[in-house]
């Protein structure tokens, strides 16, 4: 990659506007994970018995089930959201970048 | 019968707060009594076997060139690359270890689960488009992208071989004993076998044979664990809440088993677990190098996606079946090592200790010869999780240290990879004499070893490097090497090796996760000798970061797959 074109790219408004919406988009959906799991994670390490409440009276699955298999489907969940967006609009604006400079 | 030797992983894994006591080791499997020759099992695993050495033969002959051998020439798609990062993590061990732990403890092996799971989102969201834009073999491309070459690919290489070395002699010892019990197979040959077989996937069939291994095992697994999960769930009419009652009224726990145990007993050690759970999934190499094998970004995000997905699955399987286990073998004395008086314990006394849950429940779902098929696949499992090891401290040797360190990358192509065979075969062979050295000692630990490792030196050093502009090659030696040091330094000197391994009396750490404390000195140290680094390479760094910058979010001028 010759520095003209390094110039170019960082230069292009597009670009930025792809590295501006990307990053804000990961590191949300980043922090959005690590609330989740810590937050399962501090529930467990000061009040555990909130996950042994059981679901209703006379029923023996507890809170802590639901909430532990959302944590593994909220993971895939926010997966599929990141992918969705970078597959579609984000690689959209990126080929358009690659397109310019070539 | 080894049975006198029984530590039971139960009380191991139960009674310590611990990442490092945790049975995803497949270490923690203890010799509880050989068996009589499992003859389905064998002539199924006969059948894997032969196989696999087809494929072998097949992706010799399409290893051509460097591409092919590290990275499959770029052509794996994204949907076999989630099979086979999936594959990658679901070990024999995990397989085993978490469906033991839910055995013994009910929820708290959810706990486990969820945290392996929740760090793949972190990778998609901030490495693994970047890696694959920047990388081309092994991470060590990535984190040498703009820094000095050969300082930071000797730490590199250190990092991969100290995790690939601890991991390796878990993987090794647990395979010994895994098929000692199952297939009455020697130790010593047991070792021998799985040494031999991932020398030949490696060396011969490169980065080809060992990720379609990968994926034939993910299928095998996925299949054999849905089946177990489903013949569980038929029994209880699809009722988890039947589940869940059968397996309270069975368990000598009781109704504590539906809600968090003592497994992480304060805020310190909940943390630090977390982050080592969650981060040491981000600095295996192994597991790294898997994104230089798809063709770009797109097919590298999609492999995450379809990996978390296979995962997520894969852990709500091991939940009902370790619930499952509960309630199919803890009222079966024949599962159990009875005392003469007719009692036993309904836990630690099963036969070759909890690990061996899921085993001993294919039995009783499917007979001898299901229980054969999961045998087999167990075997099949550690095959293609060591392979996949080897072949990243064989990268790691030959083309970190060898091609770039030693010869300064004045080496043609095909020495390049002959030295990664070569290093495959010397890998195989010291894994070989250690597994057998370590025969007798609890290598549970080491699996723990080799996440903080992975969490306090690949990881920060990786992310930081990428990251951060002002990242500088000193920074990222020193921060990255302390990293490494502090956190073997306080898992030795932690409570599940200081005093249950060593035998001292009390721990000069207090911990047995480093996580929260050598991560955040790795971090810690990489800013602060970056900041406090004003020589010249420090400017010819910082200024680099923007011609990365650039590649790292558009992948222009990204390695490309080779085309066959």
């Amino acid at each position: 990659m010759s520095s003209i074109s390094i110039d170019t790219i960082k230069n292009d408004p597009q670009f930025q506007e792809l590295v501006s919406k990307r990053s804000r988009f990961a590191w949300t959906l980043t922090a959005a994970i690590l609330i989740i799991y810590f937050g399962f994670i501090f529930v467990i390490a000061f009040v555990p018995k909130v996950l042994a409440i059981p679901l209703g009276t006379g029923i023996v699955a507890t809170v802590g089930i639901p909430v532990g298999l959302g944590v593994i489907v909220s993971a895939f969940v926010l997966t599929g959201i990141y992918v969705a967006r970078a597959n579609t609009e984000f690689d959209a604006i990126t080929q358009q970048i690659v397109e310019r400079v070539k | 019968m080894r049975g006198t030797r029984t530590i039971s992983a139960a009380i191991a894994v139960a009674a310590l707060p611990a990442f490092a006591s945790l049975a995803h080791a497949a270490g923690a499997i203890e010799g509880g009594g050989k068996q009589a020759l499992n003859l389905p099992a064998v002539i199924m695993f006969f059948a894997f076997v032969a196989m696999t050495l087809v494929i072998t033969y097949w992706a010799a002959r399409r290893t051509r060139s460097a591409a092919d051998f590290y990275a499959a020439g770029g052509g794996i798609t994204a949907g076999q690359n989630g099979l086979a990062i999936a594959g990658d993590y679901m070990s024999a061990a995990s397989f085993l270890g978490i469906s033991g732990l839910v055995f013994a403890s009910g929820f708290d092996g959810l706990i486990y689960s969820v945290g392996w799971l929740v760090g793949w989102p972190v990778i998609l969201f901030l490495i693994a488009e970047r890696l694959r834009n920047l990388g081309k073999y092994t991470f060590a491309d990535v984190v040498s992208f703009r820094l000095e070459q050969t300082q930071i690919r000797s730490l590199s290489a250190l990092g991969t071989l100290t995790v690939v070395a601890f991991y390796l002699i878990a993987q090794m010892v647990g395979a010994g004993k895994l098929i000692e019990l199952l297939f009455g197979l020697p130790y010593l040959y047991a070792v021998i076998v799985v040494g031999a077989l991932m020398i030949i996937y490696v060396a011969f069939g490169g980065m080809v044979a060992t990720t379609w291994v990968q994926i034939i095992k993910a299928c095998l697994l996925l299949g054999g664990a849905t089946f177990m999960a489903l013949m569980v769930l038929i029994t209880f009419g699809f009722s988890p809440e039947a589940l869940f009652k059968k397996a309270v009224e069975t368990h000598p726990r009781g109704i504590s088993i539906m809600g968090p145990g003592n497994l992480v007993s304060d805020p310190v050690s909940a943390v630090s677990l977390g982050l080592a759970l969650m981060f040491g999934t981000a600095g295996l190499p192994h597991i790294l190098m898997r994104f230089f094998t798809v063709s770009d970004a797109k097919a590298a995000r999609k492999s995450v996606f379809y990996a978390t997905g296979f995962i997520g699955y894969f852990y709500i399987l091991t939940f009902i079946i370790g619930f499952g286990a509960i309630t199919f073998l803890m009222n079966d004395p024949s599962f159990y090592k009875v005392g003469a008086d007719g009692a036993y314990n309904k836990v630690t006394a099963l036969l070759g200790g909890t690990n061996m849950a899921a085993i001993h429940l294919s039995n009783a779902v499917g007979g001898s010869l299901f229980l054969g098929f999961i045998s087999a696949v167990a075997f099949a499992t550690i095959l293609a999780v060591v392979a996949g090891l080897t072949l990243a401290g064989a990268s790691a040797v030959s083309h970190d240290l060898y091609a770039s360190v030693i010869a300064k990358g004045r080496v043609s192509e095909d020495r390049e990879v002959q030295v990664s065979k070569i290093s495959a075969v010397v890998i195989g062979i010291v894994a070989i004499i250690l597994g057998y050295i370590f025969e007798n000692q609890n290598v549970a630990f080491m699996v723990g070893l080799a996440f903080a490792v992975a969490a306090s030196c690949n990881f920060p050093v990786l992310l930081m490097s990428i990251l951060w502009k002002g990242t500088t090659t000193r920074g990222v030696l020193f921060g990255g090497f302390l990293g490494l040091v502090s956190s073997v330094a306080m898992v030795v000197l932690s409570p599940a090796v200081w005093v249950k391994t060593f035998g001292f009396a009390t721990a000069p750490f207090p911990y047995d996760n480093p996580a929260l404390f050598s991560m955040a000195i790795a971090f810690g140290g990489i800013w602060l000798f970056s900041k406090l680094d004003s020589s010249n390479r420090a400017q010819i760094d910082r200024a680099a970061f923007e011609q990365q910058f650039i590649r790292s979010e558009t992948g222009i001028g990204s390695h490309k797959a080779v085309a066959h």
